[in-house]
C-alpha cells in the first residue's frame, strides 16, 4: 500500500471511529462507515490539511469512497 | 394566565419521575446529594486552564476520574468520534440526561409514545469554549478549515437536539436561554407543555460549561466573580456572609424527567414530587443588577405561590438563588416580604455555597435538591455563612444540614437581563 493510501486510511479510522479492517478501498464513507454529510466535509478538510492539497467543492462531492480519496490525492501529488 | 396546578381545577398534574445531575460534587444524583448534605465543597483552583493572569483563579469543575467513583470519564458516555461534534456543555447535558432517563424507566417504543415525549434542555450561554477556539481558527486566516461541527457544537439548544436523537423522543423540542434562570424556565415551561397537552413526558433542565478562560475573564470584567479567596477556594462562595465578594463559577448539568401524573401512575413509575407552581417576572431595571428590595424576585415568587394555589406559609424550604454577591440581601428582602411573620418557620439555603453557580444548569439542579429535601426530610446547608451581613428571622441553615420535615419547597433563579423564575414542588 502506498504511503498516501496508508495515511488516508489512518485519517478515516481516526475521524469516523471505525475499525481499521473496515476501511477497504471500496468502502463508502456514508454507506459503509457510518459517516453523515458533515462527517464527509470534515474528512475532506482533514485530507487537505494532511496532504497540503486543495480539494474544491465539486471534486469533494465526488469523493465518496476510500479509493476516491486516495486516487484524487495521488493525482494531485503527481501533477 | 394559568391559575392553578391543582387537579381539582381540571388541569393535568405534572410529576418528576427521573433525575440526573453532573456537578462539581460529582456525577449521579444520590452521590451529589450525599456529599452536599455532608457539607462538602466542589470548589477548587481551576484545572481546565492556567487562570494566573485573571483576577479569579477558582471555580467549580466536574471532577475527572472513574465513572464508578462518581467522577467524569466522558468516553464512558459519548463515543470519542462524537465528542468533537459537541461542546463540553453538551457532553455534560447528555450524561445528566442519560441518568435521568434511566432513572425514570421511560423508554418509549411506539411512535405514539415517542411523539408524546419531548425535550426542553437549555443553556445560559452555550458552547463558549467552542466559539473561542473557532474564532482563533478564523483569526489565523484558516476560515476554510473551520469544523463543519462548529455551529451544532456551539448552539444552546443542541443538548435538546442530541438527547432527542439518542432516545428517539419526537415530541416538542425546545430550549430556554435565559442566563442564570435557564434551568427553572426550562422545567417550568416544560411542565406547562405537559399541562396543556402538548406532551405527556418532557426531559427538561439545563447544562453549562463556561469554566473556560473566556467565561471567567468575561464575568471578571463584569465584576461578578469572587477574587479575594483565590488561596482559600472552599471559602469563596459564602452567600449572605459579610465577607462575600462575588460568585464562583461552576459547571454541570441538571435534567429531570417530567411526566403527566396519571401517565406515571399507570406505568408504576417512582414519583419524586409534583411541580405545582411556576412564576416569572422581569425587572425592567438594569442588565445585571436587581432593583432595590428585588421586587422582581418578589413578583416571581408570588406568581409561583398563586399558581400553586397555596399560601407562602405552607412552604418549608427555599433554595435561594443566593450567588454570594451583594444581591443576596436583596433576595432576602423579597423572601422576607413574601413570608412576613411566617418566615420564622421556613428554612432557606444556598447550595451555590458548595458548588458555585452553574448558570443555566443551576435552577435545574437546585429544583432537584428541593425534591430530595422533601423526600429525605433534610435541608442542605449554606456553607461559609460565618457572619451574616444582616440578621433575619429566616433560618439560612449555616454550615450544617438540618433535619426538617418539608412538604412544599420553592426554588429561585434570577438571570442577567432582569429575568426571574420561581418553581414550587410538593410531596405527592
Amino acid at each position: 500500500m502506498s504511503e498516501i493510501a496508508d495515511k488516508v486510511k489512518k485519517i478515516v479510522v481516526e475521524h469516523l471511529g471505525v475499525e481499521e479492517s473496515k476501511v477497504t478501498p471500496e468502502a463508502s464513507f456514508i454507506d459503509d462507515l457510518g459517516a453523515d454529510s458533515l462527517d464527509t466535509v470534515e474528512l475532506v478538510m482533514a485530507f487537505e490539511e494532511a496532504f497540503n492539497v486543495e480539494i474544491p467543492e465539486d471534486a469533494a462531492e465526488k469523493i465518496t469512497t476510500v479509493k476516491d480519496a486516495i486516487d484524487y490525492i495521488e493525482a494531485q501529488k503527481a501533477a | 394566565m394559568l391559575q392553578s396546578g391543582r387537579s381539582d381545577l381540571g388541569r393535568r398534574r405534572v410529576v418528576v419521575t427521573g433525575m440526573g445531575m453532573v456537578t462539581p460534587l460529582g456525577l449521579g444524583t444520590e452521590n451529589v446529594w450525599k456529599r452536599l448534605i455532608a457539607g462538602e465543597s466542589g470548589i477548587d483552583r481551576i484545572h481546565a486552564f492556567d487562570p494566573s493572569e485573571l483576577a479569579a483563579h477558582i471555580g467549580g469543575e466536574v471532577p475527572e476520574g472513574p465513572t464508578a467513583e462518581g467522577k467524569l470519564t466522558i468516553s464512558d458516555w459519548i463515543p470519542v468520534k462524537d465528542q468533537k461534534k459537541m461542546d463540553r456543555f453538551i457532553h455534560l447535558g447528555m450524561i445528566a440526561a442519560a441518568e435521568a432517563v434511566e432513572d425514570s424507566g421511560w423508554k418509549p417504543e411506539s411512535e405514539e409514545d415517542r411523539c408524546a415525549t419531548g425535550v426542553q434542555i437549555g443553556s445560559g450561554i452555550g458552547g463558549l469554549q467552542t466559539i473561542y477556539d473557532a474564532s482563533i481558527t478564523v483569526y489565523e486566516g484558516r476560515a476554510k478549515r473551520l469544523s463543519p461541527f462548529f455551529i451544532p457544537s456551539a448552539l444552546g439548544n443542541l443538548v435538546s437536539g442530541n438527547v432527542s436523537i439518542r432516545y428517539g423522543f419526537k415530541g416538542p423540542n425546545h430550549s430556554a436561554v435565559t442566563a442564570c434562570a435557564t434551568g427553572v424556565h426550562a422545567i417550568g415551561d416544560a411542565a406547562r407543555l405537559i399541562m396543556l397537552g402538548d406532551a405527556d413526558v418532557m426531559v427538561a433542565g439545563g447544562a453549562e460549561a463556561t469554566v473556560c478562560k473566556l467565561g471567567i475573564a468575561g464575568f471578571c470584567s463584569a465584576r461578578a466573580l469572587s477574587t479575594g479567596f483565590n488561596d482559600r477556594p472552599k471559602q469563596a462562595s459564602r452567600p449572605w456572609d459579610r465577607d462575600r465578594d462575588g460568585f464562583v463559577m461552576g459547571e454541570g448539568a441538571g435534567i429531570v424527567v417530567l411526566e403527566e401524573y396519571e401517565h406515571a401512575k399507570k406505568r408504576g413509575a417512582k414519583i419524586y414530587g409534583e411541580v405545582v407552581g411556576y412564576g416569572m417576572s422581569g425587572d425592567a431595571h438594569h442588565i445585571t443588577a436587581p432593583a432595590e428590595g428585588h421586587e422582581g424576585a418578589y413578583r416571581a415568587m408570588f406568581a409561583a405561590v398563586r399558581s400553586a394555589g397555596i399560601t407562602p406559609g405552607e412552604i418549608g424550604y427555599v433554595n435561594a438563588h443566593g450567588t454570594s454577591t451583594m444581591a443576596d440581601d436583596l433576595e432576602l428582602d423579597a423572601v422576607e416580604r413574601l413570608f412576613g411573620d411566617e418566615g420564622r418557620k421556613v428554612a432557606m439555603s444556598s447550595t451555590k455555597s458548595a458548588m458555585g453557580h452553574l448558570l443555566g444548569a443551576a435552577g435545574a439542579v437546585e429544583a432537584m435538591f428541593c425534591m430530595l429535601a422533601i423526600r429525605d426530610g433534610v435541608v442542605p446547608p449554606t456553607l461559609n455563612l460565618d457572619n451574616p451581613s444582616r440578621e433575619s428571622i429566616i433560618d439560612r441553615v449555616p454550615h450544617q444540614a438540618q433535619e426538617r420535615k418539608v412538604d412544599i419547597a420553592l426554588s429561585n433563579s434570577f438571570g442577567f437581563g432582569g429575568t426571574n423564575a420561581s418553581l414550587i414542588v410538593r410531596r405527592v
